[in-house]
């Protein structure tokens, strides 16, 4: 192909991908470069003796003088209109300061700008189980209990969707006037070159059906939050939120108050996992409350609320055809997602876009197409869980990989192997793609396991599986429609040599504060601990986007080398002046600015500051950080795109007992693509993290319905919502593969949410390795796994899954010409077929 | 958080005060001892006791001995935990103990009591709920609703025996000592236990259980198989206890197959008994006592996991737990 060819639509297939690469950070300085003194070291978190010993305070840990506790009446009923709410006998009750409904916050929001449609308090229409109608602040909680008891609400019941399948065959009554068509809330379909003619001309379709089940982010911490209305009449909202600025945007548009007249203060997340990346109800009904009572107002949601809250995996129904060659080659994937949206919007059309986005970012896909669509029903809502979107589609690839594997007797790993995704390329569907280290780490894995010995030659019952996937290191666009900024640090240095880091992120426990602290005292040659780090609040830090997409170690990182370099820059001249030595020659190190060639010859870093603010005056910067613009153009490239992409190869080893169907995980070997670890053990803990949460997910983390037409969650409990104990954990091998990418800080990407993906198909290959049956289902759970074995015994298909999926009309074809085509990413009608001439 | 109802505790240091204050204040009383059973109940309203009579001051509930006959005295009282760890309950009854620490967890062993866990609420997901969510269901029958929404047509209520040490207590021979305001009896533990899910004791209201008596095991051996979700935490959704006493040619001269967690009262399988006395633990044996086990077990869709699977698994518990004694 040649790299400057001007394609049939005009565009430049070489400019296209020059133009990406641009971004407007400055190149490393030579401090950036290796050997470093912090980067990459296994330091503790700056903030891991607070929460040790348990000094961190959680939003729920907050007191105020004067403080209220507020609740909030929630719908019994899955779909109603309201009639009437009667609120004076709660009123009356002794200790009731204030009672609100939705007739006081009318305004409607949401976290996307396309589903404005939640109310802080519904005030007409209730979608589930679980939707918030009347809230109360009394002076303590038990009087708030009581006094939701003498809300009358009066509600006309109507027609439940229960399912997809419902949402396909009612289109009335409608969720939201908003959806595309009837209950269906967002319809994809997307083509990237001619799939149709690479299948027929494939050696062989594989095609596969599967069920991905809805879990829960199960935080420890449950939602808290509390607002306080002061005399200077400025509002003030605490909450365990990961995106404190979208909470400060969704309280301007509620309240309608000024966004400069409201402080949100996230404070440290008790686990987040994508469960707290919403606005919610609950802050904006504590805000309301303090404003109406003048007192401080404090709600913590019950466990049973969190589950409604929910905002977790979407349960969705995939049908996958992939054609390849005779070795195995992928020559055409055909995808169709159907995600079960619950009530309301939320992230939903990302979420949407996302199970059709990053099929490509592994193995060389050739042609392409995805319909994907999701329905409005009558549950709590999905979102965002830890993956957004894409563990689905992984678990539908790798699976069906290891099934293409098994038809041709291939090696699954060497399969992968031969067609990875190159580094520094375009996908069909116009993803750039940075560095790519899923070579080493599907090598790691295969050593590791000792995969080629004992793939299919372990005894009955034991087995290995294998698979690989892919994340984003962040959006690479914002939520709402801005050119702004997605991250911004603030720096102050202090004469006695402190440095403050100021940066809007959130800490939820994946370390976001202690990054800031690591990159800082790298480029400025101090002590991560001597690091003062102010995060996630909005009158004191810049705005960043939120502890959301793995965005934020490569984004305020980045921020925040520019920052540190820019007063490291400033601090450069009077301390080269004083030391007489060439400024080029300074090194910041050991909390020491000295001469490279003459390390004797220098001062500390407290008396380099002292001597800058003399110089120059105060001594402090700023920092941000934009993404790389993408080179897709079309409608719905605004999903997949990443500054830069994580890679993982995982193989689980089970152990089936063919009586029961109980399936155990002694061990995992996971290797992760990470760019540069800025922390290993961090990075560890989050591939630990990530393995653990999709062992859940894979044997038996079910979000579960049950009565009124299947809407009633199954068990809104710690105790009945299954998910592991440390029993169940498996051990872990880890294999960290640093091949840093241009784009990320010291060459850093994601590991939050990653290294989840390839569990869950990695547990289904090794179940069929162990025992010889297909389970195309998530969660694996023993039942399903035992009838499958039993159905194999008797003759039958040995399989579990589902059978069919949703009819769907779909929308016309957004048809855009790939790279390989001299696409310029934009969308164009669909070229005839080639003519039979030559 | 979900808050207790208003409540009041009590701390008698006697039997007799105990039960005097519970005659006194009827249905508005409970004794509760660790509270890991009744107190969640209470803050889902299943249970709304505003008097608290709390016997862990009551030195009697607290023995645990080995009396004159070999036979082990448990106060109602003790801690799972000190079960568990008690060196005498571990040479002379090693199942107590092996059942016992299958129970939720460490913390809430150290809290619960053997009293408590034989006299725990019967559960169903359709009960064990917040107040909120069973009003969204309309409850159900056994609190503040009509009907059994597990079996609709349902005249009773299904609610299951959720205990781990009740079927072992069972095929143990243990007996109970209630005392209430009529006085003492005793009685065997598979008598405490009545087939309802409302109604699943046969204690009267009042009464309170004192103690437990495990006869002396002999030569018999037993052992106690769960099946739950994960290794901690979860009640069973099967729980099976055998115990066979041999006769000296290898033969199992009696035995005793309680199924747990399947039924709202534990089940003792007298054909599973039938199969096995008069034979050596053989295979062919073996599964036939686990086929008889299983047939009377009628899972019902109330708990973890789905009820095919469930009353498949009891033959194959009910063999591993037989082949575990061989």
């Amino acid at each position: 192909m040649g790299g400057r060819a001007v394609g049939r639509y005009g565009g430049t297939v070489g400019s296209e991908v020059g133009e990406v690469s641009t971004t407007d950070i400055p190149p490393y300085r030579p401090t950036a470069l290796p050997p470093f003194s912090i980067i990459g070291k296994p330091l503790p978190k700056i903030d891991a003796a607070a929460k040790c010993l348990g000094r961190t305070k959680f939003a729920d840990d907050i007191v105020l003088p004067r403080m209220l506790a507020a609740k909030m009446l929630r719908s019994p009923h899955p779909h109603a209109r309201i009639v009437s709410i009667d609120t004076s006998r709660a009123q009356a009750l002794e200790g009731v300061k204030a009672v609100i409904t939705g007739s006081d916050m009318p305004n409607a929001f949401g976290i996307l700008p396309v589903s404005q449609d939640e109310h802080a308090l519904e005030g007409d229409h209730v979608r589930f189980i679980g939707d918030p109608v009347a809230a109360v602040a009394a002076i303590d909680e038990d009087t708030a209990t009581q006094a939701l008891e003498l809300i009358e609400v009066s509600y006309e019941l109507l027609e439940v969707i229960g399912s997809i399948e419902d949402a396909v065959a009612n289109p009335e009554p409608q969720l939201h006037d908003y959806a595309d068509d009837g209950n269906l809330h967002k319809l994809v379909h997307l083509e990237f070159g001619p799939v149709d003619e690479a299948l027929e001309r494939a050696h062989l379709v594989q095609e596969d059906l599967f069920f991905y089940e809805g879990s829960t982010h199960l935080p420890m911490e449950q939602h808290a939050a509390v607002a306080e209305y002061g005399g200077n009449r400025r509002l003030t909202v605490w909450s365990s939120t990961q995106t404190p600025h979208y909470v400060h945007r969704a309280l301007e548009k509620v309240l309608e108050l000024p966004r400069s007249r409201i402080r949100v203060v996230a404070m440290p997340n008790g686990g987040g996992f994508g469960g707290k990346s919403d606005p919610f109800g609950h802050e904006l009904v504590v805000a309301k409350l303090a404003m109406l009572t003048g007192r401080p107002v404090k709600i913590c949601l019950t466990r049973e609320e969190v589950f409604y809250c929910h905002r977790g995996r979407h349960p969705v129904i995939m049908k996958v055809r992939t054609g390849v060659t005779a070795d195995g080659t992928i020559t055409g994937m055909d995808f169709e997602s159907y995600l079960d949206g619950g009530a309301y919007g939320s992230y939903g059309v990302a979420s949407v876009y996302y199970t059709g986005a990053l099929q490509t970012v592994t193995y060389q896909v050739p042609t392409y197409r995805f319909r994907g669509v999701r329905a409005f029903t009558n549950k709590a809502p999905c979102g965002p869980k830890r993956g957004h979107g894409t563990p689905q589609p992984r678990f539908a690839v790798e699976v069906t990989l290891d099934k293409i594997a098994e038809r041709l007797d291939l090696d699954p790993a060497e399969l992968r192997l031969k067609q990875l995704q190159p580094a520094d390329s375009l996908t069909a569907n116009w993803l750039k793609i940075g560095s790519m280290g899923l070579r080493a780490c599907i090598d790691k894995v295969v050593e590791g396991s000792n995969w080629k010995t004992c793939f299919r030659n372990l005894p009955y019952g034991r087995g290995l599986g294998l698979a690989c996937s892919s994340y984003i290191t962040g959006a690479g666009l914002p939520i709402y429609w801005n050119s702004m900024p997605h991250s911004g640090v603030q720096l102050k240095c202090d004469r006695g040599g402190g440095v403050t880091v100021f940066c809007g992120s959130t800490d939820i426990g994946q370390g976001s504060d202690s990054i800031l602290a690591y990159i800082v005292a790298e480029v400025l040659g101090v002590e991560p601990m001597e690091i003062a780090v102010v995060t996630g609040d909005t009158d004191l830090t810049p705005v960043d986007l939120g502890s959301y997409s793995s965005r934020v170690t490569l984004m305020t990182g980045q921020a925040a080398i520019q920052a540190a370099g820019r007063v490291r820059a400033v601090m450069v001249g009077p301390v080269a002046g004083k030391l007489e030595v060439p400024a080029e020659r300074l090194v910041f190190a050991g909390g020491v600015v000295f001469d490279a060639q003459d390390p004797e010859r220098g001062m500390s870093f407290a008396e380099a500051v002292a001597l800058t603010e003399t110089a120059t005056g105060t001594v402090g910067s700023v920092g941000s950080y934009r993404p790389p613009k993408s080179p897709g153009r079309y409608r719905g490239a605004g999903v997949g795109p990443s500054p830069a992409y994580s890679y993982s190869a995982c193989i689980a080893e089970v152990e089936v007992d063919p009586e029961t169907g109980i399936v155990q995980v002694p061990r995992v070997w996971i290797g992760h693509d990470i760019g540069r670890s800025i922390n290993s053990s961090l990075v560890m803990g989050q591939v630990e993290g990530g393995v653990y949460m999709g062992l859940g997910e894979a044997l038996m983390e079910e979000m579960a319905y049950r009565t009124n037409r299947n809407v009633t969650h199954k068990w809104p409990s710690m105790l009945e919502y299954k998910s592991p104990t440390t029993h169940e954990m498996c051990d872990v091998t880890t294999y960290l593969i640093e091949d840093p990418d241009a784009n990320g800080p010291f060459g850093a990407k994601e590991a939050g949410q990653g290294p989840l993906l390839p569990v869950m198909p990695a547990v289904a290959n090794a179940i069929y390795d162990a025992v010889g049956v297909r389970i195309d289902e998530v969660p694996m759970s023993p039942p399903k796994v035992h009838r499958a074995i039993k159905d194999k015994a008797r003759g039958k298909e040995p399989r579990f899954g589902p059978s069919g999926t949703p009819t769907v009309r779909w929308p016309e074809v957004t048809y855009v010409p790939r790279p390989v085509d001299g696409g310029d990413g934009k969308a164009h009608p669909r070229p005839e077929p080639a003519g039979t001439g030559g | 958080m979900l808050r207790l109802p208003p409540c009041e505790a009590r701390f008698p240091t006697s039997i007799a005060e105990a039960v005097e204050l519970k005659a006194k204040y009827g249905p508005e009383a409970s004794y509760v001892a660790g509270g890991t059973d009744l107190y969640p109940n209470m803050k889902r309203r299943q249970q709304t006791p505003y008097h608290l009579i709390d016997v862990r001051r009551i030195p009697q509930l607290d023995r645990l001995e080995v009396d004159a006959d070999g036979g082990l005295i448990i106060g109602a009282g003790v801690t799972l935990t000190r079960l568990i760890r008690d060196g005498r309950v571990a040479a002379g009854w090693p199942v107590l103990g092996q059942a016992a620490a299958t129970i939720s967890t460490p913390i809430l062993r150290n809290m619960g009591t053997v009293g408590g866990n034989l006299l725990i609420d019967t559960r169903c997901n359709y009960y064990d709920q917040s107040y909120e969510w069973r009003k969204a269901i309309d409850f159900c029958m056994k609190k503040d609703g009509e009907i059994c929404w597990v079996a609709p047509s349902s005249p009773r209520c299904w609610a299951v025996q959720s205990s781990d040490l009740v079927p072992v207590m069972v095929a143990l021979g243990a007996e109970v000592i209630l005392v209430g305001p009529e006085g003492t009896r005793t009685i065997p533990a598979q008598a405490l236990y009545h087939n309802d899910g409302i109604e699943y004791l046969t204690k009267k209201r009042d009464e309170l259980l004192v103690s437990l008596r495990v006869p002396a095991m002999g030569t018999a051996k037993a052992t106690y198989q769960k099946l739950r979700r994960r290794g901690a935490f979860d009640f069973p959704v099967l729980g099976v206890a055998a115990w066979i006493r041999p006769n000296g040619g290898g033969t199992v001269a009696d035995a005793r197959v309680v199924i747990g967690a399947v039924g709202s009262y534990p089940i003792v399988s007298e054909a599973a008994a039938e199969a096995l006395v008069g034979h050596a633990l053989e295979d062919d044996t073996i599964d036939a006592a686990a086929r008889a086990a299983a047939k009377p077990a009628k899972p019902l869709d109330n708990t973890d996991f789905t009820i095919g699977w469930r009353k498949d698994m009891v033959a194959v518990y009910v063999r591993r737990a037989l082949a575990a004694l061989r």
